[in-house]
């Protein structure tokens, strides 16, 4: 029994991970485990905690800034381990636990392929997306260009990442604490669905920032602790483990070097293209900087989160190696007590097998209440994104056209979130038995082929239009779905057709570039006057996005 | 009328300087991290034995295991490197032009 994909996709940085996994078999079904109290009661802890957070931040919450951004009075250190939070989740911890215990050090470079966009959303982004935006990402597109056709455009772009992502996240939630919990799937969509609705409606902005934030230490510091703890049984000394991991590692030596899992260059390229501009085209990453006052705490926040994510890339790797000594030569840990044969719970069980092996059924529990915790973070940013491109994009600014009175802005922003947190939980119980793998890959297609290439067009080239940028977005999202569509994740998998029609499974490598060409053939071709009075405010927007003169300041408290 | 401030800004060349300045820094280091990051990806992919090297006589670790860990503490370090100086010197300078402008 393994549960495999689903659970992959249960975070973001499944998108490569699930690109690996693709030519796996289609998910098997977690299966229900024995009721886990420890770590329901962790958990139930957790959710308290949280809860009492949501109403101190509630009555905090007064106006639009602070629904959206916090009041821009989030310090860089706290948004650096918000962002963290979103970044790291429940597949990061099992996922790449896992594929260092049957890997060995390619699971290591897979780490360093997530990791290598960081460096880039600093250097080019991050003090530009500070300056220019308010409340989301289409603040940025159109500031510009045109409100109506460039918002739309965005707020599609956000939607479609967001409800695909939610599905993914809330299928892999529901199998995940099956699992882990011992609870009915549909309970676990529903208990998710419910606290997520909760924490972004009544607590906005603030409320799901401090979620992020006490899930990325309880998360860091559980996998800390599994770690030393697993370490120490080797006196702290990597070349004993090594040693003793290589000795009874069915590859021997081999997992201490590069093997056979990323030996096509130009898979490994394509990957880490694909994720580096989709975290930089995803909706809730792009909205955390705005919670911050100003540029100096938006830099801040890119090294925090990069440390964090980078440090917790090498713990879990440690788990990983360990796990192959600890876990892998424990016969309680393999079905019917045989170490050749399937792992309990299935292969993404590595980490929770070495809670257990180190720290008994209470660290076992807390693993477990970390990883729940990890997945209702994660869509709670989703969702706040989700609400926001509907209230503030659509509602406020297309719509009413700018005119929308704040109050009616933020309720309608609630409403969308309830609704959003209703869809989540129906897709999730329609989903339950389908092959969500593909979902992944597709918001990170689409997030890298629709929102980013706008995005960094407007940004940094004079010469886009609204014409270029609406042309552009609509050539990448239409391209990275088809892409998708007909490759082998939907085409076989899902519709159960011989043979792909396209044989790659990563859209973003194609449909980026197709969207960065359209935007940028239909720019130089506009002649309109639109076209030329967009092209001489870039001059100001220029101005603003180097000095951050005018930016939206925090809101005093 | 912020526009024309950002008219005095824009023609105020200690602008240009800082822009110019800040964006060769940037590029510079994104330069230096696509190059390392592309060696190794090459490497891992054209010659993985190279990483395989045991770090000495009758050791298991292989140098496969530094070069990574030095890979994530190195671009951990050049993003720390461009904040501080992106928060130290850049927007200070940033500050006086604004500043200028404002008179």
């Amino acid at each position: 029994m393994r549960i495999g994909l689903a659970k992959h996709a249960a975070g973001w940085i499944g998108a490569g991970w699930s690109a690996l996994a693709w030519a796996a078999p289609a998910v098997e079904q977690a299966q229900k485990q024995a009721l886990n109290v420890h770590a329901i009661v962790m958990f139930f802890v957790f959710v308290m905690a949280t809860l009492g957070i949501t109403y101190w931040a509630a009555k905090r919450t007064k106006t639009a800034s602070d629904y959206y951004a916090a009041g821009g009075g989030i310090t860089g250190f706290q948004n650096g381990l918000a962002i963290a939070g979103d970044y790291m989740s429940a597949a990061t911890l099992l996922g790449l636990t896992s594929l260092v215990y049957s890997k060995g050090y390619d699971g290591f470079i897979y780490c360093i392929c997530f990791y290598v966009g960081w460096p880039f959303i600093m250097f080019l982004m991050a003090e530009r997306l500070r300056n220019l935006g308010k409340f989301t990402f289409a603040d940025i597109t159109s500031y510009r260009l045109d409100q109506t056709q460039v918002r739309t455009m965005a707020a599609v772009g956000s939607l479609t990442v967001v409800v695909f992502y939610l599905i993914a996240q809330m299928v892999g939630a529901g199998q995940l604490i099956k699992l882990l919990f011992g609870l009915e799937y549909w309970m676990a969509v529903v208990i998710v669905g419910v606290l997520m609705v909760i924490y972004v409606t009544f607590g906005g902005m603030i409320a799901t920032t401090w979620v992020q934030i006490i899930k990325a230490v309880l998360l860091l510091s559980g996998g800390t602790l599994v770690m030393l703890l697993a370490w120490s049984q080797f006196g702290f000394s990597f070349e004993t483990l090594a040693t003793k991991a290589v000795a009874v590692h069915k590859d021997g030596i081999k997992i201490m070097a590069p093997g056979t899992l990323l030996a096509d260059p130009v898979t490994a390229v394509s990957l880490s293209l694909g994720l580096m501009f989709g975290t930089a085209g995803l909706p809730h990453i792009l909205m955390r900087f705005f919670t911050v006052p100003n540029a100096v705490e938006a830099r801040k926040s890119v090294l925090v989160a990069q440390g964090c994510v980078g440090f917790f890339f090498c713990v879990v790797s440690l788990m990983g190696l360990a796990a192959i000594v600890i876990v892998g030569q424990d016969p309680q840990y393999f079905e019917g007590g045989n170490i050749a044969g399937k792992m309990l719970g299935g292969g993404n069980m590595p980490a929770m097998h070495l809670a257990h092996a180190v720290g008994g059924n209470l660290l076992l529990g807390f693993l477990a209440a970390v990883a729940f915790a990890t997945i209702l973070a994660v869509v709670s940013g989703l969702a706040l994104a989700g609400a926001s491109a509907i209230s503030h994009d659509i509602y406020a600014n297309v719509i009413k056209k700018g005119k929308a009175a704040e109050v009616d802005e933020v309720k309608m922003s609630k409403l969308s979130s309830l609704a959003l947190g209703v869809l989540a939980v129906l897709l999730g119980i329609l989903f339950e038995k389908q092959n969500i793998a593909f979902l992944v890959g597709l918001t990170f297609g689409i997030a890298a082929s629709c929102n980013f290439p706008v995005l960094i067009l407007s940004m940094y080239w004079k010469g886009l239009t609204t014409r270029g940028a609406v042309w552009g977005g609509i050539a990448g999202l239409v391209s990275a779905v088809l892409i998708v569509v007909f490759s082998k994740a939907v085409w076989v998998t899902v519709l159960g057709n011989p043979a792909p029609l396209f044989p790659y499974e990563q859209p973003a490598i194609f449909s980026m570039p197709l969207a960065f060409f359209v935007a940028w053939l239909v720019s130089i071709m506009d002649h309109s006057a639109r076209a030329a009075n967009e092209k001489l405010a870039f001059e100001d927007q220029y101005v603003r996005a180097q000095t951050g003169f005018g930016a939206a300041g925090a809101a005093s408290h | 009328m912020s526009s024309a401030v950002y008219r005095k800004i824009r023609n105020n060349p200690r602008f240009a300087d800082l822009v110019g300045r800040r964006s060769r820094y940037a590029w510079t280091l994104s330069a230096i991290v696509m190059v390392i990051y592309f060696s190794f990806i090459m490497v891992v992919g054209f010659n993985p034995k190279l990483l395989a090297t045991p770090l000495g006589e009758g050791v298991t670790t292989s140098w496969a295991i530094p070069v990574g860990v030095t890979i994530v503490v190195l671009f951990w370090l050049l993003t720390g490197l461009y904040v501080r100086r992106a928060n130290a010197d850049f927007d200070a300078i940033s500050a006086e032009i604004v500043k200028e402008a404002l008179k």
